[in-house]
């Protein structure tokens, strides 16, 4: 395939951010709570915290609320020029960034907000059990398979039979979140745990155990996406997007043989020499985690390791924050809010306007976003 | 003889997939082939997934393979699988190159491990279908 034609670099940048507080939510649950007032909630804040008037947004891409319409009308958002919504899943927080720097760099639109709701929790979401009769799925079903994270856990078996990766590296991935979600006041867990509570976790889908899998909590979050000129002279410094890409293994399995490494190259391939960086030019990885191996696939897809040798290189603190490549520095979807990659893209912004506070990693200038699933996508944020 | 019905999740029966439940009834792993251009896959499906001819025959499989990966279910997701907990569930990597989820029958655990020899074995569940599952050759 042919390389990108057009140059994306540094053409746009997210310069609003908002989400709701995930901890308080977490503890008040509440039937009646929609995705559209989290949404709504989560653009009210970005809004203010851009310093844009309302008036100026006309693009909106919708995540995992249902319907495009009631949103906008939800956010009184009627002439739009670029609307439309994408399913709840983990690989969309990285398209719809993707296609708001795409809508925004041609000039499709000025500026887009891209909302994210999600009642979860309230709702009662289980991510397992419920068959689609129309899909695959069916096959795998009569033998109680379901679940995503199972088919992570199937991916994480085989690498520990190629690689000999052991269940320590787990236990490293799911230690650091929670490290990390104890210095963020709105994360859902801010409670540290050690090695040993780890692997006394009970058993989920075996090997994966209770610390491997995300948790489901209600909220919010939205973002704003302008072009650079625009971004210019607002209320915080922008998140310069170097680069952005995508590439996808879509079969029959939500596990595929090569833990995606191949869509992960074809991504690196083009986004650090489009970026002008390489892995070791990150200051912090904002790495999608809906199950703790998707950390691993993702270090060894985009070069940050060698191929099968993930499981020791997170060891001995270097993923932790002040370490060589500090990880999920908010808390990640295991401690932090399963905001399905959108906390984790605003936790990127925070890290390069210094804003972070205690877990903020000093001189953080550029900061990568990776989600590795069926679609894997990255992008390059800095300064 | 009254027996209970068979309450664990089935796919639905289809003129598609039909061929594959007659086969597993004779005892018969079946897959389809394009005749265009010979590639085998599963689940069925109405177009090859390589040049997409519609044409394809029911061919079938040797029935061996290898345990491409597996794990054991802890969490209660079916209520039809509460008495199996915690149960294994095997990817099963056919002969004939597709992939196939299934689980394993007569191994135990300790011996259970990727790349394991398989071969497949069926049982009966209603009147139409008997599912695949694999066991030791």
């Amino acid at each position: 395939m042919s390389a990108a034609s057009v140059d994306l670099r540094d053409k746009t940048a997210i310069v609003g951010i908002g989400a709701t507080k995930f901890d308080a939510m977490y503890r008040n649950l509440d039937p009646e709570r929609s995705p559209y007032e989290l949404a709504a909630e989560a653009f009210r804040k970005a809004l203010e915290d851009s310093g844009l008037e309302k008036r100026e947004i006309d693009g909106l891409i919708c995540v995992r609320v249902p319907s495009y319409q009631r949103m906008a009308d939800v956010l009184g958002l009627p002439r739009l020029r670029l609307v439309n919504v994408l399913e709840g899943a983990g690989r969309m927080a990285g398209a719809a960034l993707q296609y708001a720097v795409m809508a925004v760099a041609t000039g499709q639109a000025q500026t887009v907000a891209v909302v994210y709701g999600n009642n979860g929790r309230s709702a009662g979401a289980r991510y397992g059990g419920a068959v689609d009769p129309n899909a695959t799925t069916v096959y795998d079903a009569m033998y109680g398979m379901t679940s995503p994270g199972a088919y992570v856990s199937m991916m994480f078996r085989r690498h520990q039979y190629e690689y000999g990766t052991t269940e320590d590296a787990l236990a490293a991935l799911a230690i650091n979140n929670r490290k990390n979600g104890a210095l963020n006041p709105d994360a859902v867990f801010q409670k540290p745990i050690t090695r040993e509570e780890y692997f006394a976790g009970r058993y989920v889908a075996e090997p994966l155990r209770l610390y491997d899998y995300c948790l489901i909590n209600d909220g919010g979050v939205a973002f704003i996406v302008t072009s650079a000129d625009r971004a210019k002279g607002l209320r915080h410094p922008p998140a310069y997007i170097a680069a952005t890409y995508a590439a996808s293994e879509l079969t029959n399995f939500y596990t595929v043989r090569d833990f995606f490494y191949g869509a992960c190259q074809d991504i690196a391939q083009r986004i650090y020499p489009a970026a002008g960086v390489g892995p070791r030019d990150i200051d912090c990885a904002q790495i999608y985690d809906n199950f703790t191996p998707t950390i691993l696939f993702s270090l060894e897809g985009f070069g940050f390791c060698p191929r099968g040798e993930s499981g020791a290189w997170v060891q001995g603190g270097r993923i932790e924050r002040g370490g060589e490549l500090p990880i999920n520095t908010g808390g990640g979807h295991t401690s932090e809010s399963y905001m399905q990659g959108f906390a984790l893209t605003i936790e990127a912004v925070r890290q390069i306007r210094g804003e972070a506070g205690p877990r903020q990693v000093p001189n953080c200038e550029v900061v990568q976003y990776i989600c590795v699933a069926p679609i894997c996508n990255s992008h390059i944020l800095h300064r | 003889m009254d027996t209970p019905a068979y309450s664990k999740p089935l796919p639905v029966l289809t003129k598609l997939n039909a061929p594959f439940w007659e086969g597993t009834k004779r005892g018969e792993l079946r897959l389809q082939r394009c005749t265009v251009c010979g590639r085998i896959w599963f689940p069925p499906s109405t177009h090859c997934p390589q040049c997409l001819a519609t044409a394809y025959e029911w061919i079938t499989a040797s029935g061996r393979g290898k345990v491409w990966s597996w794990i054991v279910m802890h969490q209660r997701y079916f209520k039809a699988f509460d008495a199996d907990l915690p149960y294994v569930v095997a990817m099963i990597e056919l002969e004939e190159g597709p992939m196939l989820m299934s689980t394993l029958l007569g191994i135990p655990k300790a011996e259970i491990h990727c790349d394991l020899p398989v071969r497949v074995v069926f049982e009966d569940v209603t009147a139409d279908m008997a599912v695949p599952k694999f066991t030791s050759v």
